[in-house]
């Protein structure tokens, strides 16, 4: 898996390239955490080119939701692929975070 | 099917024939009435029994035998050994002989009693040493389930093989179970049996559990209900943090909507209290709306991290409105904030909404800032992120202080299979004196109590009925200290009273008992075979206190949320000094009862007072009761093992 990060205006966005698994997810959860410390807790996951997560995977995503929670800001999903929608139905996880349809419309409303 | 099999069913389709026939004539035609204060107990207690021989009989009807995986093995593996307060030599004994086993793999030794001279051996032994994190600071442990937790992301492979600190595994135990996984990749579990080298011949203590592990296991795996035992097993991480996920989500699903409702409560009132200042009237009321609103929002299936992120941003741009028109009265509502009506269940940290509390918190005088600030406390004490606990996700489960049952009971209900393979590839350390393993048992009980009443397995959805009948069946048979007072109690009341708790003696009841008692031992026999399990035996009836205490304490705990005082178990060997006689005093008083009950029965006979036939069917019955306490008194002066003990016969 490779990770990309980038800064726009209000955001930054995480880009989990490849399968997002267990050997991936401490690597995302590093990530999220150095961009809050950096002082942008307002992070965007985007799935775009995320082949497949499993579910160790999904718990970073809950990891990182939890610490940019803490420093008032949120993590929010964008883009999410066939494969990767479906594993978020199965664990019933898109009860709590949407995806949203791209990284710029994540925080586009505020 | 194997001509044992069909033996097996033959013999089970029998007993539960014959002992339908035996409890139902009892029933309808011979309980004493006059009598009814002991002969319902003993009708109750008998038909308890019955439904507990069916429930082994179920599980015996598909005993599964299997050969052995057929895929090679394949995986990465991360082996994990928990430790807490155990010798760092006992647990470096076992840490060095998981470095050796042959599958490649990484070892990490899980200290939840963060000691440093446990780090420095690990270190210099060149393993992993996990403690937890800084996020567990404060927070509810969960002991071993949340050291397990804890290091599940701390690691990254596949397959965890989970070993307990005095579990030395066979350097082969890799090869021997992850081949399973591959064959099936819905197999969530391997488990191997604990197997006890520091147990004699004799082992009076009854630590060696051939029949659970063996013809049991072998049952429950035939109905895909084998389960977790906390040691000697491997895991998928997959299914764990699968678990984890949808436990979140549920967790998140049902304190919001709970903290919701709470809030508009709160704010309708507060709204209703303030009608005489339009502004905060008005203030008060559009944010009752706004939960209303997010409640509906939840209800039609929008994200909730959406919907709470929104309403935080509309309560936090309320409170700052507020503060403007309210300084005075601030200061007083402060100090009923600090006393949220929120608490934490002191045994498993599960959070707890006091209803109570908060209708009193509502109903407190609060200012409008008040009102709002406290429903911004509310919605942050049980906001997404899960702030109560150490982290969001807690794949192994919490509910119970037995979590590995727990655990496999939810694997099994979200659709994932499980393996018992029978070869022992793991040999540990049993207590070694009768209070460690009076503590242990009680524990083991207690556990297994909790689950059935927190998450019982007859309701939980996902369940096959084979499986809900395996889980069902461990916890009944836990109820069985119940029936023993009447069993213990019933022939002593005959022979000092003449009491019958039955219409006769006679040979009708004769006629339907001896053959259902017969073919009940038989099937025992087959199913055993060759294994010793009188020990066993002995114990499930002479350890009697333990399953009513188990019974009583984990109700208190459940309903009316008392503490279990949780022990960990010492495995390096005898604790305390002096015989225990305080733990067994229920024992010894049976004991001694039952032998005055002997002789005042025989005296009864001698004198003409007693009936022949009913002293001597009740004599057996006392006799029966005897042996099987005996154990106690062996065990009180038990001085640990004099010699290791052999492989378990039938084990390959």
């Amino acid at each position: 898996m490779k990770l990309t990060v980038t800064t726009h205006e209000g955001y930054a966005a995480v880009r989990p390239v490849g399968r997002l698994t267990a050997s991936g997810a401490p690597r995302l959860k590093q990530e999220v955490q150095k961009l809050i410390e950096s002082g942008q807790p307002r992070i965007v996951v985007d799935l775009a080119e995320t082949e497949f997560i499993d579910s160790s995977g999904l718990g970073a995503l809950i990891g990182g939701l939890k610490a940019a929670r803490v420093a008032e800001g949120d993590l929010r999903l964008a883009s999410a692929t066939d494969p990767v929608k479906s594993v978020l139905k199965l664990t019933s996880l898109d009860r709590v975070l949407k995806d949203y349809p791209t990284a710029e419309a994540a925080f586009g409303n505020e | 099917m194997s001509r044992r099999l069909i033996l097996i069913r033959v013999l089970a389709g029998l007993v539960v024939l014959l002992g339908v026939n035996y409890i139902t004539w009892r029933w309808l035609e011979s309980i004493n009435w006059e009598a009814w204060w002991i002969a319902v107990p003993l009708i109750v207690a008998e038909t308890y029994s019955l439904i507990d021989t069916i429930l082994f009989s179920t599980t015996m009807w598909r005993a599964k035998e299997r050969e052995g995986p057929k895929s090679a093995p394949q995986g990465t593996v991360d082996v994990f050994i928990t430790t807490y307060n155990e010798p760092v030599e006992m647990v470096m004994e076992t840490a060095r002989a998981a470095k050796r086993i042959a599958y490649p793999h990484e070892t990490w030794i899980l200290d939840d009693g963060d000691r440093t001279e446990m780090a420095a051996a690990a270190r210099s032994a060149g393993l992993g040493y996990i403690t937890r994190t800084a996020d567990w600071q404060d927070k509810p442990r969960h002991a071993k389930a949340g050291n397990l937790n804890n290091a599940l992301f701390e690691t990254e492979g596949e397959f965890l093989l989970i070993l307990d600190a005095d579990q030395i595994p066979d350097p082969l135990i890799l090869h021997r179970t992850l081949g399973y996984f591959a064959d099936d990749p819905q197999v969530a579990l391997v488990q191997t049996p604990q197997w006890f080298i520091n147990v004699n011949e004799a082992d009076p203590l009854g630590s060696q559990a051939p029949l659970f592990y063996g013809p049991i296991q072998q049952g429950k795996d035939g109905w895909n209900a084998a389960f977790f035992c906390g040691s000697n097993a491997v895991l998928r991480r997959e299914s764990l943090m699968q678990l984890g996920i949808v436990g979140y989500v549920r967790d998140v699903e049902d304190s919001t909507q709970r903290t919701l409702r709470a809030a508009e409560k709160l704010l309708g009132r507060e709204a209703r209290r303030n009608q005489s200042v339009p502004e905060m009237h008005l203030e008060l009321r559009e944010l009752r709306q706004e939960v209303t609103r997010s409640r509906a929002d939840i209800s039609q299936a929008e994200p909730i991290a959406e919907v709470t992120y929104r309403l935080r941003a509309k309560i936090d741009a309320a409170s700052r409105r507020l503060v403007d028109n309210d300084l005075a009265t601030m200061a007083d509502d402060l100090a009923a904030i600090e006393s949220l009506p929120i608490q934490r269940d002191a045994e498993l940290g599960t959070l707890v909404v006091n209803d109570v509390a908060l209708d009193a918190l509502a109903a407190r005088e609060l200012s409008p800032l008040g009102a709002v600030k406290s429903v911004a406390a509310l919605l942050d004490a049980l906001r997404v992120d899960r702030p109560d606990e150490a982290q969001p996700i807690q794949p192994l489960a919490t509910i119970s202080v037995t979590e590995d049952m727990a655990t496999a009971m939810q694997l099994h209900g979200m659709g994932w299979r499980s393996v018992y393979h029978h070869e022992v590839l793991a040999r540990g350390l049993a207590p070694e004196d009768l209070q460690t393993m009076l503590k242990q048992r009680l524990r083991w009980a207690q556990g297994t109590m909790q689950v059935f009443l927190r998450d019982n397995p007859l309701a939980k959805k996902g369940l096959s009925g084979g499986q809900r009948l395996m889980y069902f069946g461990t916890m009944w048979s836990y109820l069985s200290g119940f029936a023993a007072l009447v069993y213990l109690a019933a022939p002593i009341i005959y022979l000092t009273l003449g009491v019958l708790p039955v219409t006769a003696w006679s040979v009708d009841f004769f006629a339907r008992f001896i053959p259902y008692f017969l073919m009940n031992q038989l099937l025992f026999l087959v199913v055993a075979r060759g294994i010793r399990t009188w020990r066993g035996q002995q114990y499930s009836l002479a350890l009697f206190p333990v399953w009513i205490k188990a019974c009583t304490s984990s109700f208190a705990n459940v309903v009316f949320k008392k503490p279990l005082s949780f022990v960990v178990t010492r495995k390096d060997g005898r604790s305390g000094e002096g015989l225990p006689l305080r733990e067994v005093w229920p024992q010894l008083t049976a004991i001694v009862l039952l032998v005055i009950a002997f002789v005042i029965g025989i005296i009864r006979v001698l004198v003409g007072a007693g009936d022949g036939t009913g002293t001597l069917v009740n004599t057996v019955w006392v006799g029966y009761d005897l042996a099987a306490l005996s154990i106690i008194v062996q065990a009180i002066f038990y001085k640990g093992p004099a010699a290791y003990a052999e492989e378990p016969k039938g084990v390959t």
